[in-house]
């Protein structure tokens, strides 16, 4: 069964969109991301335009997110002081990074330009979080539970100083600012949430526990997500409703089998999954890069 | 110019109108497409008689019958990729000056055999001609490439499509074609254009409009979109953060 979407003007069937949403929502539930890095992409490959593809991309998100918050806040596992932090770098970040998309465009190479930034990034962190995670379940297995050691970094010595109670952490907020600033400017360049890239940097730069991680990025992620749809609508009139709403029928009731399936998982399992997800959609993406294509031809509709 | 220009296809139309006396009547299945949420693609049945006021004369040759249905046309940028450091890179870019949203073409013979090279190209008519780069600068062969490349995308993609023989014409008089719209149509003023040939020449044409349209909750959403869009915006916020708690809502009823 079809159907056709009002703003990307084009037919597709009903089932792949629920589905897809679906399959998405289960990833953001399970590891906090809102799932753009996959969303996006794939709705290229079914024949949505680009421009759509991320403004939509985007609102799906922000449904997927709140799902998956709200059961978050239920266990207590949202750090909302950092959460608040995070967000503030996060809308700095985010309408900076929509100009600096603008002069992407203009040059004519965002296309390529955003796919790099997803294989690179993608790449590096999923290699990085692979690696760490592998070590430390073969650590857990040889010495039992492992002992929380608290490392004491460069990060430690900023001043501003705030309490996060919620993540027993005492620390500068200038890091989570600078992370969430960071995660803004990708967020809007690369059209995702940016939870792939935040949930690393909470773990591996603020130091925080991985259980609070999860809640508090789908927290600062619905704001700066929705945020991009505001912009997006507004400005160049691309957020699909039709198409939206399809996706997140599929993606909020996925988000609530992932966090459900999230709960039940050992957190270097979860850490060890996640990277493998995202080292498979980086291969993909730079295989599209190598590889002859088939229609060396793209038809961009309208004139730049 | 202008002037001079209307008065020679006065002239001609005049003069054929004199000569042939062979006059296109037709009609269309439909004359309004609207675009619902379930829309699955459309065809158009297009038929039609030829009108006589006199028996065509021994000496002139068989009649032809050349139907051509075409979206609005609209300049669409083409973008080729080279492979430059191991990778596929977008690097020429051109515009493409006229390129119908759709364009389907269908007649008792092939095209290229029964019309003229020139009534062809004043009339756009034919795949060749309908997509047009009017840039001299990018030399001849490039922009033969690029429109090529346009027309082979669309023809995958159904919305550019050349069937030779596809028309029927019933004893030189009853004529009828029949067009395949996709389900990705966009919207505007279509036309059907109807030409009777003879000799490689126009004798007669005739031109009905299709209109396509959105309605009901597609247009609805559409108009919303482009003249509310903070509204649209914040409402899509609204039913994503609904949803998302209904769906937590509806988990938690279910577990207990």
């Amino acid at each position: 069964m079809n159907v056709y979407l009002p703003i990307a003007e084009v037919s597709v069937n009903i089932f792949l969109l629920l589905g897809l949403g679906g399959l998405v929502g289960v990833l953001s539930g399970m590891f906090g991301v809102g799932g753009g890095f996959l969303i996006t992409p794939i709705l290229f490959f079914i024949g949505i335009p680009p421009a759509v593809a991320v403004a939509t991309g985007a609102s799906q998100i922000v449904a997927a997110s709140f799902s998956g918050v709200l059961a978050h806040f239920k266990r207590k596992t949202v750090d909302l002081k950092m959460g608040i932090v995070l967000l503030i770098g996060g809308l700095i970040g985010s309408s900076l990074g929509v100009q600096l998309f603008k002069m992407l465009k203009e040059i004519g190479q965002v296309e390529l330009l955003v796919t790099l930034c997803y294989v690179v990034f993608l790449g590096v962190i999923g290699g990085l979080m692979f690696i760490e995670s592998v070590r430390a379940m073969r650590r857990a297995k040889r010495t039992g539970p492992l002992k929380k050691i608290k490392r004491h970094t460069w990060v430690h010595g900023l001043p501003f100083k705030m309490r996060f109670r919620t993540s027993s952490l005492y620390i500068s907020a200038i890091p989570p600012l600078v992370v969430g600033f960071l995660v803004g400017i990708l967020a809007a360049v690369m059209g995702v949430g940016g939870g792939f890239i935040m949930v690393p940097a909470m773990i591996y730069i603020i130091g925080m526990p991985t259980k609070v991680v999860v809640g508090t990025s789908l927290f600062q992620i619905i704001f700066v997500t929705g945020f991009t749809t505001l912009m997006h609508a507004t400005q160049n009139y691309t957020v699909d409703a039709m198409l939206a709403f399809l996706l997140l029928i599929g993606g909020v009731f996925g988000a609530q089998i992932g966090t459900r399936i999230g709960v039940r998982m050992k957190a270097e399992q979860l850490r060890v999954l996640l990277a493998l997800l995202v080292l498979v959609v980086c291969g993909k993406l730079a295989t599209d890069l190598v590889l002859e294509p088939n229609e060396i031809y793209s038809i961009v509709s309208g004139v730049e | 110019m202008r002037l001079l220009a209307s008065l020679l296809t006065v002239a001609l139309l005049l003069g054929t109108a004199a000569k042939a006396e062979e006059q296109i009547v037709a009609d269309l299945s439909q004359n309004r497409v609207a675009i619902t949420a379930n829309f699955q693609g459309s065809q158009i049945f297009i038929f039609g008689a030829v009108k006589r006021l006199s028996p065509v004369p021994g000496h002139y040759g068989p009649l032809d019958v050349v139907i051509e249905v075409s979206g609005p046309p609209e300049p669409i940028t083409v973008r080729r990729k080279e492979r430059k450091y191991g990778i596929w890179v977008n690097t020429d870019t051109m515009t493409v000056d006229r390129a119908p949203s759709y364009y389907a073409i269908a007649s008792t013979a092939p095209v290229t055999e029964i019309i003229s090279e020139a009534e062809r190209l004043s009339r756009s008519l034919g795949l060749d001609y309908a997509v047009k780069i009017l840039n001299e600068a990018a030399g001849e062969q490039n922009s033969q490439q690029f429109s090529q490349a346009v027309v082979r995308i669309r023809q995958d993609s159904g919305h550019y499509a050349e069937s030779e023989r596809d028309a029927k014409l019933a004893e030189d008089t009853l004529f009828t074609a029949e067009f395949q719209l996709p389900a990705n149509l966009t919207e505007g003023d279509y036309t059907a254009r109807m030409y009777l040939v003879r000799d490689k020449r126009i004798v007669n044409a005739a031109e009905k409009i299709i209109t396509v349209r959105k309605t009901g909750m597609e247009k609805w959403l559409y108009d919303l979109a482009h003249e509310q869009p903070l509204i649209y915006g914040l409402l899509s916020i609204a039913v994503a953060l609904f949803s998302g708690w209904a769906a937590s809502e509806i988990f938690r009823r279910i577990r207990r």
